[in-house]
């Protein structure tokens, strides 16, 4: 960026002053890369198994690498944070693209206990009854076949499955785990697009209902390229404004404190219409993915369509990703501008939180009725992201800890109760499920207590997290909108209980499936999950508060 | 380190709990004796602690503290004065005999060997779950009364809200007029009103709570109430009423206090009768207490502040709730009324700020417990012969329930506060330091009294006296396990009324230190000595 001299045109293609003679070679610090490489490389291994393993073995290949490869990865993400890289040696890797501090490890160990917990509804297998001598599993027998065709029928009977789902599931996860830890713009938005593609892939695979699933991937598909358009074009606007991608450079050049300028940077810097413009495009594009209201139109849909394995990995994982690249990016990059993005966000929080919690209330299938609740703890989430003091940052961790569980619990319920039309979402099949299946409705329940942020359950010690540090931050006005909306949603998280225990049983209403012990083992680490996070928080709370410093 | 008696009293009915809900679906006696035998140790273990405390020793006594939460400034901290000490004693007096009374309430729901949830019948286990969950409130409303930290309070006060909810909506009052489907659309209306009426409360109360570590910086009781004492802490005016809002608001609905107070007589009509106590005489005495405790020892300048607004309010519920109580035609839905109207006295007892006020108020308290548990357990043992809550479905009981109908009065006389049974010395209490305060409030509250005589007398007439219906004749008196539920309540209700210093002596000294905190002293010196 040396447009200090400006020449005459065609020397640009005259003078070959100097011979490019060596391009240096970046630095790149695998090892603390490795989380992320082990993840993307192992997903590149299951598209290799795709090619040459024999279909039959196939699925036990791939769930077997996914879970091998997620949980060392997660061995990895201990490793460092073990090895000092979350606190005192945190710093910038790989040539100032990616941070490797404390947030990013919290939020990279979360993404990847989450997946590796989800990974298990996906592998479920037990579900229906084995059909023509194989056992089926949340996805479509051959994706490409047109839903009713008889290329679909023959695929089926050949007992075909959609193995893809998990090296997909994998690419997702390794966007994912970069996402959050980004420390330039580019960076930040080619993570964004290596989760986005395969989610909205994974959206459009669900075995049953197969239209309302390819149109919910499409819904997903257009709305997530729009904001993802947004979110380029903002990148391009800050990149004029600051002459630089690089979190670092952008945020001295918003707090005026960058070192050398030259003259093109002389006349951009000025220009906070740029700035201004460019912030809230990218923020569109955060917002998007964390389905905050305005921005939350596709959230229903895609919830209600996507296979419920997918629907339960994506709300939990990709809210934790995309918080952690918002709250980046604002306490990073924009400290500077926090008087100009705070009243926003303010706004963006209290319609979250009470749209979210008001539209709720009229939902008649959980899986939507869970898409809305989504939104409302998205706008909680939100408080504390407003807080903008360390305190803020490590209680929308925490905060994402507990809700992810949560989620994927609840929606590996969703799973079990099913009739002969695959999951039976509507809400009124839900009606006396506590007396045909205590245990079943009891988990729920807790699920359903801990969204509703009852005390003894983590959703009230992340509430309560959030609310605290957003009252200390000087928001309460926030925390009273926040406790008005949580007594909203209350009500229709209470109103499923009700149904579900209060509720004679409808004499054709759906069973409940017995799981294999992969789907038993999502929702009891889910149930343990919440209720230790509820009971016995100190522990997280000393995690998340460790890692509540970004590296800059 | 001594024995952590207090958790001791609190976790034993919860282990209770968890292992009764274990007992396997076919062994419902076992579970019902197993509840009934905790319960029992519980009292023991209560009884314990009203005898290690000294009345005249520190103000919190037995004190446990642990670290909890450090990054919210949650301590798990223990402690009781003489007020906890009477309210704890109530509970784990009451249980037992809830429990008692309750032996065969969930029964109906275990039997069902057709319809669609037949074949699950095994896992359905109704008569445990009852039981688990009474103890489960039991366990709750203990630590409640003995938590000295908000915080730890707090989470109690919402959590027992869960277990309270399964109890109203999932194990109604079977005696119901209209259609089972009816019946079961009511009790969920009414357990849904239950549940959102308080965790609303609950909610603006848990701002206030936050809005109170902000100011202070830890939740612990006798820190913060420390601190303000000392002038260390000081509270701009507003935001100490603010504070003090949020959480009378809270208590106001569990208490519960007109306008808030609808929700009480759905729960309690639609619930069992030993449910219906559980909340009346149990469970909604954590509001009153928590107005003495967290209210007036937090915020003493704003509580002195709202006094009067809060005096109408108790005089409208006194006056309000004897009124509609004598206009109901249900009879559980009568006693709500009039538990209504007694909780107005409690409250003005409590916020008359004098000594005899609030002396009075917590014996009320207890006194309400037994005289209420009496009278609606009986109760629920006549509509249970009947199968019907309206009034005009009785007539001329006491000829063919001689039994039934005499207890039935005993209960109905300590509603309405005769003298010689307990009620009266805590009702009178309360009259006496209100009016030394706010005459006209003792006055207009005096008329609360004439209207209990009303509804109750007219209510023994109507269901007891007068020709026996011919769908009473065959009904059957009192059965020995009735007699061992009533009969010790009626004694403890005459003893109290003749000898209540062994209650007093153990509420004064907390009392005086509550006026303390409030830096209130009686207007009338001379009315203490008197008494």
């Amino acid at each position: 960026m040396t447009a200090s001299a400006v020449p005459v045109v065609h020397s640009l293609w005259t003078t070959a002053a100097e011979p490019v003679d060596k391009i240096g070679a970046p630095t790149i610090e695998y090892a603390q890369l490795a989380p992320t490489l082990i993840v993307v490389g192992a997903a590149v291994v299951g598209i290799l198994l795709e090619a040459f393993v024999p279909r039959r073995a196939r699925y036990y290949a791939q769930v077997f690498l996914t879970v091998v490869a997620l949980a060392a990865a997660f061995a990895a993400v201990v490793g460092l944070a073990a090895g000092g890289y979350g606190s005192t040696k945190a710093g910038i890797a790989a040539m100032g693209a990616i941070a490797v501090d404390g947030p990013a490890l919290f939020l990279q160990g979360t993404i990847l206990l989450a997946s590796l917990v989800a990974v298990f509804t996906f592998a479920e297998r037990r579900l229906d009854p084995a059909h023509h001598g194989y056992r089926i599993d949340s996805f479509a027998a051959e994706a490409a076949a047109v839903p009713g065709s008889d290329q679909e029928k023959a695929a089926v009977k050949a007992g075909f499955t959609t193995t893809e789902v998990f090296p997909l599931m994998l690419f997702a996860v390794g966007g994912m785990l970069v996402f959050p830890a980004a420390n330039d713009l580019l960076t930040l938005f080619i993570a964004l697009e290596v989760f986005s593609l395969p989610l909205y892939l994974l959206c459009a695979v669900a075995r049953r209902k197969r239209l309302m699933s390819q149109e919910a991937a499409v819904k997903y598909f257009l709305l997530g390229s729009f904001s993802s358009a947004f979110l380029l074009f903002g990148i391009a606007l800050l990149y004029g404004y600051a002459g630089s991608v690089s979190y670092a450079r952008i945020a001295d050049v918003v707090d005026g404190s960058v070192a050398a300028i030259d003259p093109a940077l002389a006349a951009t810097m000025g220009n906070d219409v740029l700035l201004l413009i460019g912030v809230a495009l990218v923020l569109m594009g955060l917002l998007f993915k964390v389905a905050a209201v305005p921005f939350h139109m596709w959230t229903p849909d895609v919830y209600q369509g996507a296979p419920t394995p997918v629907t339960g990995f994506m709300a939990a994982a990709t809210k934790v990703a995309a918080f952690g690249a918002m709250l980046r990016l604002l306490y990073v990059v924009l400290p500077g501008l926090a008087w100009d993005w705070r009243p926003v966000m303010w706004g963006v929080a209290v319609v979250t939180m009470l749209g979210g919690a008001i539209v709720a209330i009229t939902q008649t299938d959980i899986k939507r009725l869970l898409a809305y609740s989504s939104i409302a703890h998205a706008g909680f989430m939100l408080a504390g992201v407003i807080a903008a003091t360390p305190d803020g940052v490590s209680s929308v961790l925490f905060y994402l800890a507990a809700y992810s569980f949560v989620t994927i619990g609840a929606f590996a319920v969703v799973t079990l109760v099913r009739d002969a039309g695959g999951e039976a979402t509507h809400l009124s099949k839900w009606a006396g499920l506590g007396r045909r299946s205590p245990l079943v409705a009891a988990v729920f329940a807790v699920f359903l207590l801990a969204f509703a942020g009852i005390p003894l359950t983590s959703g009230f010690a992340g509430k309560f997290a959030v609310f605290k540090a957003a009252a200390e931050g000087g928001a309460a006005a926030l925390v009273v909108v926040g406790v008005i909306s949580s007594a909203i949603a209350a009500f229709f998280y209470i109103r499923v209980i009700v149904l579900m225990f209060f509720s004679e049983p409808k004499p054709e209403g759906p069973t409940v499936a017995v799981p294999s012990p992969l789907t038993m083992t999502t929702i009891g680490v889910g149930v343990a999950v919440t209720l230790l996070l509820g009971v016995a928080p100190q522990y997280f709370l000393d995690l998340a508060g460790q890692a509540g410093v970004f590296v800059r | 380190m001594s024995f952590p008696l207090l958790t001791a009293t609190a976790a034993l009915p919860a282990v209770g709990a968890i292992l009764t809900a274990a007992v396997p679906a076919t062994r419902r006696t076992a579970a019902k004796w197993l509840a009934l035998a905790v319960s029992l140790g519980t009292l023991v273990l209560a009884a314990l602690v009203a005898i290690r405390f000294e009345p005249g020793g520190d103000r919190y006594q037995l004190t446990e503290s642990h670290a909890w939460i450090k990054d919210f400034g949650v301590r798990y901290e223990l402690g009781v004065d003489g007020i906890g000490v009477a309210l704890i004693a109530l509970t784990a007096l009451l249980i037992p005999f809830i429990i008692l009374a309750g032996w065969h309430d969930a029964d109906s729901l275990a039997v069902s060997d057709s319809g669609p949830a037949a074949g699950h019948a095994k896992r359905w286990r109704p008569t445990q779950g009852f039981f688990a969950l009474i103890l489960m409130v039991e366990a709750m409303v203990i630590l409640s009364f003995e938590a000295t930290d908000v915080f730890l309070f707090y989470i109690l006060f919402e959590a027992m809200l869960i277990p309270m909810y399964f109890l109203i909506g999932g194990f109604g009052d079977r005696a119901h007029a209209g259609t089972d489907e009816n019946a079961a659309a009511q009790r969920s209306y009414a357990a849904v009103k239950f549940l959102l009426y308080n965790l609303v409360g609950g909610l603006i109360m848990l701002a206030a709570v936050i809005g109170l570590y902000v100011v202070a910086g830890n939740f612990s009781l006798t820190e913060i109430a420390e601190a303000r004492a000392s002038g260390q802490l000081e509270m701009a005016t507003n935001t100490e009423r603010l504070l003090f809002l949020g959480f009378f608001f809270a208590f106001a609905v569990k208490a519960p206090l007109w306008p808030l107070h609808t929700w009480l007589p759905n729960a309690m009509g639609e619930a069992t009768a030993p449910v219906a106590v559980l909340i009346t005489a149990v469970v909604d005495k954590v509001g009153t207490f928590a107005m003495l405790r967290f209210c007036l020892q937090l915020f003493p300048e704003a509580s002195k502040w709202a006094t009067p607004a809060i005096i109408v309010l108790a005089l409208i519920s006194i006056v309000y709730g004897a009124l509609l109580a004598v206009g109901q035609r249900d009879i559980k839905r009568l006693i709500a009324y009039a538990s209504i109207s007694h909780f107005g006295f409690i409250i003005m007892g409590i916020f008359a700020m004098t000594s005899q006020g609030q002396s009075g108020a917590t014996l009320y308290m207890v006194n309400h417990g037994l005289s209420t548990a009496a009278l609606m357990l009986v109760a629920g043992f006549l509509i249970s012969r009947r199968g019907s809550r309206l009034i005009a479905d009785y007539g001329g009981v006491q000829k063919v329930a001689p039994v039934l109908a005499g207890t039935f009065l005993v209960g109905g006389l300590a509603t309405l506060s005769l003298p010689g049974l307990a009620p009266f010395v805590s009702e009178f209490l309360v009259l006496v330091g209100t009016f030394a305060r706010y005459p006209v409030a003792g006055i207009i509250a005096t008329f609360g009294i004439v209207l209990a005589a009303l509804y109750t007398l007219v209510l023994y007439q109507r269901t007891m006296t007068g020709p026996v219906k011919p769908e009473v004749r065959a009904m059957p008196d009192l059965r020995v396990r009735e007699l061992v539920v009533v009969g010790p309540l009626i004694a403890l209700l005459l003893f109290l009324g003749v000898y209540p210093k062994p209650l007093t002596e153990i509420v004064e000294p907390a009392v005086r230190h509550t006026m303390s905190d409030v830096q209130q002293k009686d207007p009338k010196p001379e009315v203490e000595a008197a008494k």
